[in-house]
């Protein structure tokens, strides 16, 4: 079982946003970066299945700068047994991100690609999909359960009011929802081991593409809120406003 | 680590940019360590404390982490962390509660260093794997009832026989004592007014003449088990003492360990209620407006963020000292003796800040307050580590 997983450094979901003076991108200052929470999901499945197996190899890539070695040694610490920086600017077209990394998988020889079902900063979920079509293999989005069993593959997808069970062969992509499994944490011998497991940089041109951010607001405030009253008769007057200010009756 | 459906995630303070001074690997091990409490101590601890019980369920996720022993070397199964790595580890338990800190202290600092630093290659092999895998769990006996700060007038001993040893003593005030499978404890093989004659044994708490019981009525250390030890003429093997221990100055050397480690363990106490006060301010609403806008709060959060700035500060170059070898038991002293006060400040004062709220469970403020007095007394008293430091700046001793 050869597994890849891709994986994304992103601002830490506690973080609070500043907008950069471009008016189009974050001001990074002060702001801690984590692994993309759901490609955690995706680590933890290519460590287990490789458990599981027995034998095989567990890839981690990452496309970035020089700063998502660390990321990347997360997922060494958790237990992937080698990790790729793919050394460049991103860029907003997750086009031209999927087709850096199809570039990268092709002729890994990886049974299966793993992906978050979408990264917390962009919520795009692109990258994984195209880069399923680049690679010409079946892509199973938002797995919550997974069954493999001789070369096949049965995923469940979490759907509004169900759930949809596919299956397709390998090698395929697939992209992780919460749920799946419960990631672990690296452990401190495991944080020592990823010191020397090995880490390959490898410069990449990752392409504009055609799809362009903007520009980047932050959500309104939410306003204070406001005692109507107290007790029964308070509700005429809550009624009242729900219909002429919220406009929700 | 972050995940997807994270509670509530603590942050840590550093007002200082102080992370940009740790290296890769030991940010990470904070981060683990950090999300581990989040996690699985956090959801317990006011309830353990309530019901005066250690939460057991606990040690065999934090020995798979790797947190007993964290600094000794991985050829006994530790994670061979150096020893800011380490400090951090204490600092981040004790974030959560000081009693799971002490435990992971006496684990460490107190049952696997010495140990790992007066034992034989035997010994080592034998317990220092199982102790850092949580397979078995110990307690460290040298306080006695009448000898708390004066270890040396100790009256447990250890008589040589022809084909052992035999102990006799009372041991008082020992964490982890009723659930420990083996202790290392501390006894005079010679006269009684031979403070030189003390040396360390191992023993099997399922030793013949071995008992424990928890000490009862703790406002302190809810969540920690506190035991007194009676030892009636426990017979030992010959190969049970520490051979390399001798006189006072080893279980001080533990000390030495353990109040390094209770240095950093402050500190994230104190972040916690700094924390707590912060966002309580923040958010509560007195008056038409959020007591953080008055002037009192205010001066009560520049007061702790200041003190726990400069802590954070003189504790990290401790440990690059302790690194560095060049560390000594005066240094030591002096960062125990000031963050454990500023920690004992920093939980009153968030208490206050937290109003009614802040004397229930709920809040952590109160916990960590009556938490500390214990850390304020145990390891060397505050007033200890003054003379201590008295000591070392005129070269007279007040003790």
């Amino acid at each position: 079982m050869k597994v890849a997983v891709c994986l994304k450094r992103v601002p830490d979901t506690t973080t609070k946003i500043v907008i950069g003076s471009d008016g189009k991108s974050i001001d990074e200052n002060g702001v801690k970066f984590v692994p993309n929470p759901y490609d955690e999901y995706a680590l933890e499945e290519a460590i287990a299945l490789k458990e599981r197996a027995g034998a095989g190899e567990t890839v981690v890539y990452s496309l970035g700068g020089d700063s998502s070695q660390e990321t990347i040694r997360t997922a060494l610490a958790m237990g992937i047994d080698r990790g790729v920086l793919l050394q460049g600017a991103g860029s907003a077209d997750g086009f031209e991100v999927a087709k850096t990394f199809a570039a990268e998988l092709k002729g890994g020889g990886f049974d299966l690609v793993l992906f978050g079902k979408l990264a917390v900063d962009d919520y795009n979920m692109q990258v994984g999909p195209m880069t399923a079509e680049l690679l010409g293999v079946p892509c199973i989005t938002t797995v919550a359960h997974l069954t493999l069993a001789n070369g096949a593959i049965e995923a469940e997808r979490e759907i509004e009011g169900g759930i949809e069970v596919c299956t397709c062969s390998m090698p395929a992509v697939l992209t992780i929802d919460k749920g799946l499994n419960t990631p672990r944490l690296p452990s401190l011998k495991g944080i020592m081991a990823a010191k020397k497991k090995p880490l390959e940089v490898r410069p990449v041109h990752v392409g504009v593409g055609t799809l362009m951010v903007s520009s980047l607001t932050l959500p309104p405030e939410r306003l204070a809120g406001r005692i109507v009253g107290e007790g029964p008769d308070a509700v005429p007057a809550l009624v009242s406003l729900l219909r002429t200010e919220a406009k929700v009756l | 680590m972050a995940t997807a459906t994270a509670t509530s995630k603590f942050s840590g303070v550093d007002f200082y940019n102080i992370d940009s001074l740790l290296s890769e690997d030991e940010r990470a091990v904070r981060d683990t360590v950090r999300s581990w409490v989040d996690e699985h101590l956090m959801p317990v601890i006011g309830e353990c404390y309530i019901e005066g019980k250690f939460p057991k369920q606990l040690i065999p996720g934090m020995a798979e982490l790797g947190l007993f022993g964290a600094n000794l070397p991985e050829e006994y199964g530790c994670a061979g962390l150096n020893n800011v790595a380490y400090g951090l580890i204490m600092q981040e338990l004790e974030r959560g509660d000081s009693g799971i800190r002490s435990f992971a202290s006496v684990q460490g600092g107190l049952v696997m260093y010495p140990i790992f630093a007066f034992g034989s290659d035997a010994q080592k092999t034998y317990w220092l794997p199982r102790l850092a895998s949580g397979q078995e769990i110990g307690c460290f006996g040298l306080t006695e009832p009448d000898y708390g700060s004066n270890p040396g007038g100790m009256i447990t001993t250890a008589r040589e026989t022809k084909d052992g040893w035999v102990l006799n003593g009372t041991k008082m005030w020992i964490t982890n004592g009723s659930q420990a499978t083996v202790a290392v404890i501390w006894a005079k093989t010679g006269e009684l007014s031979d403070s030189k004659s003390i040396r360390g044994f191992i023993v099997p708490t399922s030793t013949k003449g071995y008992t424990a019981k928890d000490q009862k009525g703790k406002l302190s250390l809810r969540a920690s088990d506190t035991s007194e030890i009676h030892l009636e003429d426990v017979h030992l093997p010959k190969d049970a003492i520490l051979p390399k221990s001798g006189g006072l100055k080893s279980p001080l050397n533990c000390l030495t360990q353990a109040r390094y480690g209770i240095s950093w363990g402050a500190i994230g106490a104190a972040m916690a209620c700094y924390d707590e006060a912060a966002s309580y301010a923040k958010s509560r609403v007195m008056f038409g407006k959020p007591i953080g806008q008055t002037q009192i709060q205010q001066v009560r959060l520049a007061d702790m963020l200041t003190e726990i700035t400069k802590a954070q500060l003189l504790t990290l170059q401790l440990g690059r000292l302790k690194d560095a070898k060049t560390m000594t038991p005066s240094q030591v002293s002096l960062a125990k003796r000031n963050n454990v006060n500023m920690a004992t400040e920093c939980a009153r004062e968030a208490r206050r800040l937290l109003g009614a709220n802040g004397i229930l469970v709920e809040y952590h403020s109160m916990r960590h307050m009556a938490n500390l007095e214990s850390v304020y007394t145990y390891e060397g008293t505050h007033d200890m580590h003054a003379l201590i430091l008295g000591q070392e700046i005129t070269g007279l001793s007040a003790f």
